[in-house]
């Protein structure tokens, strides 16, 4: 019954969005973008209520979603770090940055911790290529990073 | 000559009519936020205000001021490409700049610089090489060499403040296009400019705007092209945070141009502040009748919508990107049909890349003839660059087309560091131009001309602008498997021989690396870099080789090493190094033998210890803890 009602609700949830944007099948990818934000990962349930509404199928949601890395298919953490890995950043010292941010919460890049309050991942440039390593978290930058002040860094949300 | 350029720049902006005792710019681009910018923003607000002063935060406060006397005006600007020495902090009219400003500064600022007009040595630039403090822009040698024309209003204008860019004369080449000319002489007057894209191909951008406009139809459409995903390129950034209204304003002109009535700005999610300043800038040009059902009173019509990416490097091809603003998967299409002739639902599209379009109303300001003296013939105009890696300064730059790669490595970035960041006078290796697409440029380049054709000349291609410079210690074979693993990741999956031809390609550096390589494996590498480069569809799998291929012709020698001799002559291929303790460095302390997880390291308290590479595991944890640099190979 709880989960019903709750299913109910993002339901209702999921058409005021797509109503926002007028039932348009082009706005798919703002339209996930939005429900990604909201509940921080896109469930099966969410993508299966996308397609009804805009009369696709629910594979054709799943595809697109896949397709984007910052669209989440499974749950997140609520702080999701994004360590830069491209070139400048490595030549900057990103591998450093990164053992200690694994090391510091436990878990590898692709994995998120069991209190669900952050995910690691990798990221491509994120244009702070002069001032490396930097990373994301959630929209905040960080950079001039080593893995001490990665890790002080961290936690300040923890 | 450099001088007579900046100074035509000067030409096409009005100056601000501020009637206040002074002014203080605080850059506010993504990188002086993040080194704090904000917070002295909001020091300045309380010193000022308890020196007696007024604060006018925004362009009409400081025109309505009642006491301009006693006002200050404190504005905003994006990046000036310095992020290095961050927080940075302008005084006006003397033009002092101020960097690594911290909010415990700011009181002295106010008093001594705002108050007294005296300068405060410490927080001036020093000079690298001669030591001595300089006071602006023009004494820095960074700045001094460039020549800041699309840039040039980043540093100087409130990106957030649409009145101020109409003051200093923005919107003035979009009412020209939308009142005095008609969409051929626009197409014509861009085609004689010589402008080329700014995304990587360079084709000319006249032509493509022609192409679109002779197409049937009532329905066309422009994309600004926002998704620079190139590793190691930040231009495109710095423009839509710190001159949102440029871009717009080129986009008008590409619409009124074409006869589009409907645009899209297509951001990379991860620049959250460039998306941020460019919905708030479309919603002001809204609101003032620039953009809309009306534009400019023209009876034109104009929407424009900025729309995030989510995280998809392919994206950034034109066909894909078109796809992804359909809400589909971001996969590229065969052209033709191109996006002139078929683009966005279907109709004939414009898709440019950003700084192409923050040039346009430059153009139309300045004319033709003086455009075409910036730069060199076939490559009129100015470029930016991304300047990353081994350099002593950092940053974001803006030179002619056709400057040298010399000019651009020694003059404005410093020279080449090594790695403790120490300027060093022979440790130039390459610089990487392009990003994944691109290929290496080498001391043999150091006078070659940047320009689109004299790259393309050598198998490689300015590309967006990234430069990532490399020193001596750089191994070739890895930052040539950098990029195939970028590739790789970022290939959609449609083509066969991206997908799986870029997967058995790394693979095979894999081997190069690990010490597993034949004679074979070089032969086997090239022959399938070449049938990539012809079976891939788009852009990405067509230029995926070229990394490899160049870093090949360059430093075969290298990879010959890693092949034959089992040996990384720039000592970082992991699995090639041999461990040891250096006797002569070593003091027998004993640390790295205790910080052993397997036992390896064996020795006498006081005496040399050894380590046996049989049991070694090449954690590094020993020479992360030795004080005396002993150990090497792990
Ligand atoms: C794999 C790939 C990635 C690309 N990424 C970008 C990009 O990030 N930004 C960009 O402006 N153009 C990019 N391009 C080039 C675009 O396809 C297109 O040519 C460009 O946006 C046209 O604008 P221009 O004529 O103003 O240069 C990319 C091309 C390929 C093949
Ligand atoms: S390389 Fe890391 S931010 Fe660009």
């Amino acid at each position: 019954m709880k989960l019903e009602s709750r299913n109910n609700q993002i339901a209702q949830e999921v058409i005021e969005i797509v109503e926002k944007y007028n039932f348009q099948r082009e706005k798919l990818l703002q339209i996930l973008e939005e429900l990604n934000d909201s509940y921080g990962y896109l469930s099966e349930f969410v993508m299966k209520e996308v397609a009804k509404n805009l009369q696709l199928t629910t594979t054709e949601v799943y595809s697109v979603a896949t397709f984007y890395s910052f669209l989440n298919t499974r749950p997140k953490g609520k702080y999701i770090i994004r360590l830069c890995k491209t070139i400048s950043c490595v030549l900057a010292g990103k591998n450093a940055v990164a053992n200690a941010l694994r090391n510091e919460l436990g878990i590898d890049f692709g994995e998120t911790t069991s209190d669900g309050k952050f995910s690691l991942e990798f990221t491509n440039c994120i244009g702070m290529c002069n001032q490396g390593p930097a990373m994301l978290i959630n929209n905040d930058v960080y950079y001039h990073l080593d893995p001490e002040k990665a890790v002080e860094i961290v936690e300040k949300y923890q | 000559m450099k001088q007579a350029l900046n100074n035509m720049f000067d030409d096409i902006y009005k100056p601000l009519d501020e009637p206040c005792a002074g002014k203080i710019v605080i850059c506010t681009g993504t990188g002086c936020v993040a080194s704090g910018s904000l917070k002295v923003l909001q020091a300045f607000t309380e010193e000022i205000r308890k020196a007696g002063f007024d604060v006018a935060q925004t362009l009409p406060e400081a025109k309505e001021s009642t006491r301009p006397d006693s006002t200050v005006r404190l504005s905003k600007s994006g990046c000036q490409g310095f992020c290095q020495m961050g927080p940075l902090v302008t005084v006006l009219p003397e033009n002092i700049l101020y960097t690594k400003v911290k909010p415990e500064d700011v009181a002295e600022i106010v008093t001594e610089t705002l108050l007294n007009k005296r300068v405060i040595e410490r927080l001036l630039y020093k000079d690298p090489v001669t030591k001595e403090p300089c006071q602006g822009q023009n004494e820095i040698v960074f700045y001094k060499r460039q020549s800041r024309f699309v840039l040039k209003m980043c540093g100087e204008l409130d990106p957030e403040s649409i009145d101020e860019y109409i003051e200093r004369g923005g919107y003035d080449a979009a009412k020209k296009a939308y009142s005095d000319m008609t969409p051929e002489q626009i197409c014509k007057m861009i085609l004689e400019s010589g402008l080329r894209g700014r995304g990587g191909g360079g084709f000319p951008t006249g032509r493509k705007w022609e192409l679109t406009r002779i197409q049937p139809g009532d329905k066309k459409y422009v994309i600004c092209n926002g998704d620079e995903g190139d590793p190691g390129a930040f231009m495109d950034r710095s423009v839509m945070e710190g001159n949102p209204h440029s871009v717009i304003e080129g986009i008008m002109i590409a619409a009124r141009a074409v006869g589009a009535d409907e645009a899209y700005i297509y951001v990379r999610m991860e620049y959250p502040l460039a998306v941020k300043r460019l919905r708030k800038a479309v919603e002001a040009a809204e609101s003032k009748g620039v953009l809309g059902k009306n534009v400019l009173g023209s009876g034109r019509q104009l929407i424009c919508h900025v729309m995030e990416g989510a995280g998809a490097f392919v994206c950034g091809e034109e066909t894909a990107l078109i796809s992804s603003i359909e809400g589909k998967r971001g996969m590229p299409s065969p052209k033709p049909p191109f996006p002139a002739q078929k683009g966005l639902n279907g109709k004939p599209t414009v898709i440019n890349n950003v700084e192409t379009l923050a040039t346009i109303p430059l153009i139309v300001n300045l004319g033709v003839e003086k455009f075409r003296k910036i730069g060199n013939e076939k490559s009129p105009g100015t470029k930016t660059f991304a300047l990353s890696g081994h350099v002593a300064n950092t940053g974001l730059i803006e030179v002619p087309l056709g400057i040298t790669l010399r000019e651009i490595i020694y003059d404005i970035g410093g020279g080449v560091t090594d790695k403790h960041g120490t300027i060093t006078n022979d440790g130039f290796k390459i610089v990487q131009i392009g990003g994944p697409s691109g290929g290496c440029l080498t001391e043999q380049h150091l006078e070659l001309s940047l320009d689109f054709d004299s790259l393309r000349e050598i198998g490689a291609m300015i590309g967006s602008g990234g430069l990532v410079l490399m020193n001596k210690n750089t191994c070739m074979v890895s930052v040539a498997h950098y990029f195939m693993q970028f590739t790789q990741n970022e290939s959609c999956g449609k083509c066969v021989l991206c997908r799986e031809g870029t997967k058995q390609m790394l693979y095979l550096l894999e081997d190069i690396m690990n010490g597993q390589a034949t004679a074979q494996t070089l032969e086997l590498l090239e022959q399938l870099a070449r049938v990539v480069q012809k079976g891939s569809l788009c852009g990405l799998g067509k230029t995926a080789p070229n990394p490899v291929l160049s870093t090949l012709r360059y430093f075969r020698d290298e990879y010959e090493a890693h092949v034959f001799g089992k040996r990384c002559p720039a000592g970082q291929c992991k699995a090639l190094l041999v461990p040891e303790i250096d006797p002569e460095k070593c003091k027998g302390c004993t640390l790295c033998a205790r910080k052993c997880p397997v036992e390896a390291i064996t020795g006498e308290r006081g005496k040399p210890h050894t380590i046996d590479p049989e049991k070694c595991i090449k954690c590094g944890a020993c020479a992360a803890a030795c004080k005396f640099l002993a150990v090497t190979g792990v």
